[in-house]
């Protein structure tokens, strides 16, 4: 019966989607819209029969709800609200429940009944539709955080020889982790024999992040090359101290650039002012 | 049974490792790389390990060994080209190495224990670190 009705079901939803107000038609286009709808009724209706309506596990559901968990995912994607994917099923709902009630109007008995059924059954699509729109958000999310950490561990080349390590925000273990990786890493590509370390952008240290530190210097100690910290407040000066954590294996300097001129000298290396040059 | 060469040149002793050191290897190379420095009178022992890959705590101690049983018999040692992701399993493993020195490759290695040893030659015993030259 809903098969033949498919053209109606279809208007009535488009329908009803197009006059929700909070339609984005600046992420979906109509004709997107359309399409996507088309292709969900299409599986829908397709597997729709009397018996398998309240068992959404079997097998027979499984396209409706890829299709569905597909749309979901791509509009958790494209920056949906929650309301506005929730309201793209429920508006389905309604569209079936009203072409029901045309058909059917005469039997109320029936009619209960089988309303009954289609809502049970939009219900459980809907909280599909949920579960897949929240995992598309979090991964979204879990992009996001692994890209941060890949942006705020940049390994600087300040000069031939010398690498420079801005350190912004907390240090964790993971942190940390990623940031030794990368200088390493980035020792053996560049030859370099000195890594400065500029902490200025941590907010605190404390005895973790201490350790943290001392164990990215003696990674680079091991690895054959110098490691300098620079960049340390006032505050954190203090902190270490209080704290008694022994940091006095390790070069440190005031700011990144003493910390250079440092590396410079190290290096065998002078810097003069032009004119002077030009003299000579 | 396996063994790791230990190449003489000039003052220094070369090891290069270049399979994954199980135990008893490492325990032979130790044993081995002692009795020739004492042979030898070498100045410095360069180990490369830029093919190892994989090291344990064992392996971590081995190498600290060497070092210090190498001080004492007045050889500096230096360990090259580690890799980054076991300079990392060593930090993590609470093994920073301290009595040894290291260096990225072999080239600056060579260099390192170079410079070490005209450090030493010119504090005193210039004549006996002539001497040793000449005889290699």
């Amino acid at each position: 019966m809903l098969q033949k009705k498919k053209k109606s079901i279809l208007e009535n939803w488009m329908k009803n989607q197009l006059v929700y107000e909070g339609l984005r038609e600046d992420l979906i286009s109509n004709d997107e819209l359309r399409i996507q709808s088309e292709k969900l009724i299409d599986a829908l209706v397709a597997n729709l029969s009397a018996d398998g309506i309240n068992d959404l596990d079997s097998e027979k559901w499984s396209p409706v709800i890829e299709i569905l968990g597909g749309i979901s995912i791509t509009r958790a994607r494209q920056g949906f609200s929650p309301r506005e994917t929730g309201n793209f099923i429920f508006t389905l709902k309604e569209a079936l429940l009203l072409v029901l009630q045309e058909e059917i109007k005469d039997d109320p008995k029936t009619l209960y009944e089988e309303s009954l059924k289609i809502s049970r059954l939009m219900d459980n699509l809907s909280i599909v539709t949920f579960e897949t729109f929240i995992k598309g958000r979090e991964e979204v999310i879990l992009r996001q955080t692994d890209e941060i950490a890949e942006i705020s561990t940049p390994v600087i080349r300040v000069w031939e020889g010398i690498l420079a390590l801005p350190i912004i925000g907390t240090l964790d273990s993971a942190r940390t982790q990623i940031v030794m990786e990368n200088l390493l890493q980035e020792i053996v590509n560049t030859r370099s024999s000195i890594a400065i370390l500029d902490i200025s952008g941590v907010p605190a240290v404390d005895s973790l992040v201490a350790q943290h530190l001392i164990k990215t210097v003696s990674a680079t100690r091991l690895m054959g090359a110098d490691c300098i910290i620079s960049g340390i407040r006032p505050e954190i000066a203090q902190t270490i101290v209080h704290l008694g954590i022994d940091l006095s294996s390790i070069t440190t300097k005031a700011s990144l650039a003493s910390a250079l001129a440092y590396a410079f000298k190290s290096m065998k290396l002078e810097v003069r002012r032009a004119n002077t040059v030009q003299k000579l | 049974m396996d063994k790791i060469p230990i190449l003489k040149m000039g003052p220094f002793l070369l090891v290069t490792i270049q399979v994954d050191l199980y135990d008893r290897l490492a325990l032979t190379l130790e044993a081995d790389l002692v009795q020739m420095v004492n042979k030898t009178r070498a100045k410095g022992v360069l180990i490369d390990i830029s093919a190892v890959s994989i090291v344990d705590s064992f392996m971590g101690r081995i190498i600290g060994n060497i070092a210090s049983m190498s001080k004492l018999l007045e050889a500096e040692t230096v360990l090259v080209g580690m890799q980054p992701a076991v300079a990392i399993t060593l930090i993590e493993l609470g093994l920073p190495l301290n009595g040894v020195h290291t260096a990225l490759d072999m080239e600056r290695g060579m260099n390192l224990l170079k410079s070490m040893i005209n450090d030493t030659s010119n504090i005193g015993d210039n004549e006996i670190e002539e001497d040793d030259l000449i005889v290699e």
